[in-house]
């Protein structure tokens, strides 16, 4: 489990958000939500110490992340899985080496074994024989589904998303999210997705974090916030319906 | 006060990196990439800024000494003396601050906005010893190589010109070489390299580093890299010849 306590982040004079206050449940997918530039990618960072907060806390099996030295911290990262909004890849190498990238460092596995585990990998996002490829060849969803690849290699405990969807087509979001359901329930990972979709939202959280005015302001299960009355997640939920509708007339 | 900022960013970015050059199993690959784009591809920028170098220097002490009762000899010391105490190693490098400087800093700039910086340290990987600690150890190693290279072709090229433009033999000129030839001056354009060699790198790998803000971003640290690594190496030259020489 993750908890997350009391946390406070600036970027000099700018408060990103403050006090927020959550946990995460093992194998659960948490959905964080809220507008563009409300702090969401600044949130995910700190789950794995990729930033530090001004204050407050974030316990992974009851330890704060934060106090960790640093190969301490390093074994925690390394439970971590992490989907880039721009995938992240390393353009100087080839798709297949991209993937193998984690085995090579962390692992002492015999290049067949590294061969047999990408391939699976690669298979397991449906990319199957684009390990030559160079990643500047592949189209964003593809790149998305190498990036998911690389994260999931390792057999992480927790596979955080930041906007898996941005960017795409809605069917190819459609297959991404369709490959976020399938990790959580076949690797049992626990899922964290950072998202303003709310179409996404609805098909692969469990559960749902909303961001707003600087700090966290609704948490609660998925079934809860349709029926929630709170004005500015309704406000939120209402926009994104229009944003999906104007998509799907703009794609017609 | 930002000057400040900066520069603590900076020594912790260098404390960083010594402190994670123990780690040689994460940067031996790249150590090797760095060696050969640092040193073996910057060989033939090198000749070529050596042998000019040298080949103009010839030419114009030869029209500034033109007293008959001037040794032609002294041509062929005042260039090699030149060459080994200060242009071979500082013509150098300012070429090298553009070559090498700017494909550091655009490199990690390029990594660091598109999250590939982030990706390595969210996979467990340090990711200042995987990128930093090589860039710098081969400018470390390879800048010295690099000065030897640019001096010999560098006299190389004033014998040339001395003898295509008729002004003096190469044997007067290597006469004159040779008679205020001291390995000391050799030494000198060593440590001077050694020295060049780490502010170019480690200047340029902490604008790439630390870059923000997209492609925009990417070329301001690109420039600002250039731009400080060669005033930078001009106040060392200075600094080095007051305290060594």
């Amino acid at each position: 489990m993750i908890e997350i306590q009391n946390l406070k982040k600036s970027f000099g004079d700018n408060l990103v958000w403050s006090d927020v206050t959550f946990d995460i449940q093992d194998g659960e997918t948490l959905a964080i939500i809220g507008r563009s530039g409300c702090g969401k990618s600044v949130l995910l960072k700190h789950l794995n110490a990729l930033l530090y907060p001004d204050e407050g806390e974030v316990i992974i099996d009851g330890k704060n992340i934060f106090k960790l030295d640093y190969v301490e911290l390093r074994k925690v990262r390394q439970r971590f899985g992490v989907l880039f909004q721009g995938s992240a890849l390393f353009d100087s190498i080839s798709t297949f080496e991209n993937v193998a990238f984690p085995l090579r460092y962390f692992t002492d596995q015999a290049e067949d074994e590294i061969r047999k585990n990408v391939n699976e990998a690669l298979e397991m996002v449906n990319l199957e024989g684009v390990g030559d490829k160079a990643t500047a060849e592949l189209s964003g969803g593809m790149r998305k589904r190498v990036g998911l690849a690389r994260a999931t290699v390792i057999k992480p405990d927790y596979l955080m998303y930041d906007e898996p969807t941005s960017g795409l087509d809605p069917q190819t979001s459609d297959e991404i999210n369709d490959l976020i359901i399938d990790m959580a329930a076949n690797l049992d990972i626990t899922s964290i997705v950072i998202t303003h979709d709310m179409h996404s939202v609805l098909r692969i959280a469990e559960r749902v974090a909303f961001l707003d005015h600087q700090e966290l302001c609704w948490y609660g299960t998925l079934d809860e916030m349709c029926e929630s009355t709170y004005d500015p997640l309704v406000k939120f939920i209402k926009a994104s319906e229009y944003q999906i509708k104007k998509n799907a007339k703009e794609n017609i | 006060m930002n000057v400040f900022k900066q520069l603590g960013k900076y020594c912790l970015l260098l404390y960083q990196a010594v402190r994670s050059s123990t780690e040689f199993k994460t940067y031996k690959n790249n150590l090797i990439n760095e060696l050969v784009k640092i040193g073996y591809e910057s060989i033939p920028i090198i000749m070529l800024t050596g042998i000019f170098t040298g080949a103009v220097m010839t030419i114009q002490t030869t029209y500034q000494l033109e007293a008959s009762f001037i040794p032609k000899s002294t041509i062929g010391s005042i260039v090699s003396e030149s060459l080994l105490i200060e242009l071979a190693a500082v013509i150098s490098s300012l070429v090298l601050a553009g070559k090498v400087g700017a494909r550091i800093s655009t490199e990690l700039g390029t990594m660091r906005v598109s999250e590939q910086i982030d990706a390595l340290e969210s996979m467990g990987f340090n990711s200042v010893s995987f990128l930093v600690v090589p860039r710098v150890l081969a400018g470390l190693l390879m800048f010295p190589i690099l000065y030897i290279v640019a001096s010999v072709f560098g006299i190389g090229g004033g014998i040339v010109a001395g003898v295509l433009s008729g002004s003096l033999p190469a044997a007067e000129f290597m006469k004159g070489a040779r008679e205020f030839f001291y390995p000391w001056d050799v030494l000198f354009g060593l440590i001077k390299a050694f020295v060049f060699g780490y502010i170019i790198t480690s200047v340029a790998s902490f604008k790439g580093y630390y870059a923000t803000g997209g492609a925009e971003g990417v070329g301001t640290s690109t420039t600002q890299a250039t731009v400080l690594s060669c005033i930078f190496v001009l106040l060392a030259d200075f600094l080095l010849a007051v305290i060594l020489l």
